[in-house]
Order: structure tokens, then sequence, then C-alpha cells
């Protein structure tokens, strides 16, 4: 593979961590619980394509089984998260 | 840069812009139920396309299976997630936005 392709697949990561950036508003202002939680999941999936983008652009697949992993995780605190809120009545 | 390659960059850079719509509307959007809304759909046809890309780069290789099975799993999870998220709200008695409010 070329150094252009390369070069454009760091810039789509680039621009999709300053993306990520941009969700951290939504989780500081909230208002709701809920609110915080949706963005942070937002977060999880910028940050799983950036370690695809990543393995494909440095040519080292083993970041691909982080992905998996982190994409596992991300799901995974979603859910329990708004199990949690429910069974608390809203206190987390 | 091969067809193959330009098909490449074409599938990240559409996958980049519906990540964007996907920011544009968890930040701007009234309300947490229309922002799920925005997580649920933009953002998983933001990374489909991105990580089917990636999966084109790869070539014939266990890494392409990989970013496959990543693919499948964010198209299923990503949804459930902000159903999960929204249905918690709901029973929260979390009041939906209605024309008027601020």
């Amino acid at each position: 593979m070329g150094l252009t392709l390369d070069t454009a697949l760091l810039g789509a990561a680039v621009a999709i961590v300053l993306f990520a950036v941009a969700l951290l508003y939504r989780v500081a202002r909230g208002p709701t619980m809920e609110d915080r939680v949706i963005a942070i999941n937002g977060v999880g999936t910028s940050t799983v394509v950036v370690l695809a983008l990543l393995a494909a652009a440095l040519d080292r697949p083993a970041f691909l089984d982080i992905a998996i992993v982190y994409a596992l995780l991300n799901f995974l605190a979603s859910v329990a998260i708004s199990k949690f809120i429910v069974e608390r009545g809203g206190v987390l | 840069m091969t067809p193959l390659e330009y098909l490449i960059v074409l599938l990240v850079a559409a996958g980049v812009f519906f990540s964007f719509v996907a920011v544009v509307g968890i930040i701007r959007l009234p309300d947490l139920y229309a922002r799920a809304h925005a997580t649920s759909k933009s953002d998983t046809l933001g990374t489909v396309l991105s990580l089917a890309g990636v999966a084109l780069v790869f070539g014939a290789d266990v890494a392409t299976v990989k970013t496959v099975f990543l693919l499948l799993f964010m198209f299923i999870t990503n949804p459930t997630a902000a159903h999960a998220i929204t249905r918690a709200a709901y029973d929260q008695e979390i009041e939906p936005w209605t024309e008027g409010e601020d």
C-alpha cells in the first residue's frame, strides 16, 4: 500500500479523535445521566474505529484484537449502566 | 493509487462524514431521545463504512475476518446499547421534548 493511502487513513483517524473530543462537551454538560452514557458510548465507538484505522494505516493487525475487546466492553458498560440506573432509581 | 485504494478512501471518507453527522446530532439535538436517534443510526453507519474500508485494506488475511466480525458486532450492538439506555430513561419517566419548550 502506498504512502497516500496510509496518510488518508491517519487523517481519518485524527478527524475521528477530534469528534470524540467534541463529544466530551455533551458528557460534561449532561443534563441527565443517560445523555452522558450515550455520549460516552459514542466516544467508545470512535475509539474502536480509530483503533481499526490505525491497524490498517500502521500495518499492525494486533490492534484489531484490542478494538474487538474494546467494542465488547463498550457494549457491556452501556447495558450495565442502563440496568443500574433503573434499579437504583436514578442514583449513580 | 489503484482503483481499490480509491474505493477504500471513498468508504473511509463516507464513514468520517456520517460520524461527523452523529457528533453534530449528539451535541445539537434538543433532548435525550433525539440524541439517541443520532447515535444509533448515523454513528452506526459511519462506523460500518469506516470498518468496511479497513477490511478492504487487509486483503485476503485473518485480519480481514477480524475486521468483518468487528463490523457485524458494531452493527448489532450499537443500536442495542442506545435502545437499552433510552429504555432506562423511559423507565425513569424522563419526559420527551415537545415543541414550544426550550
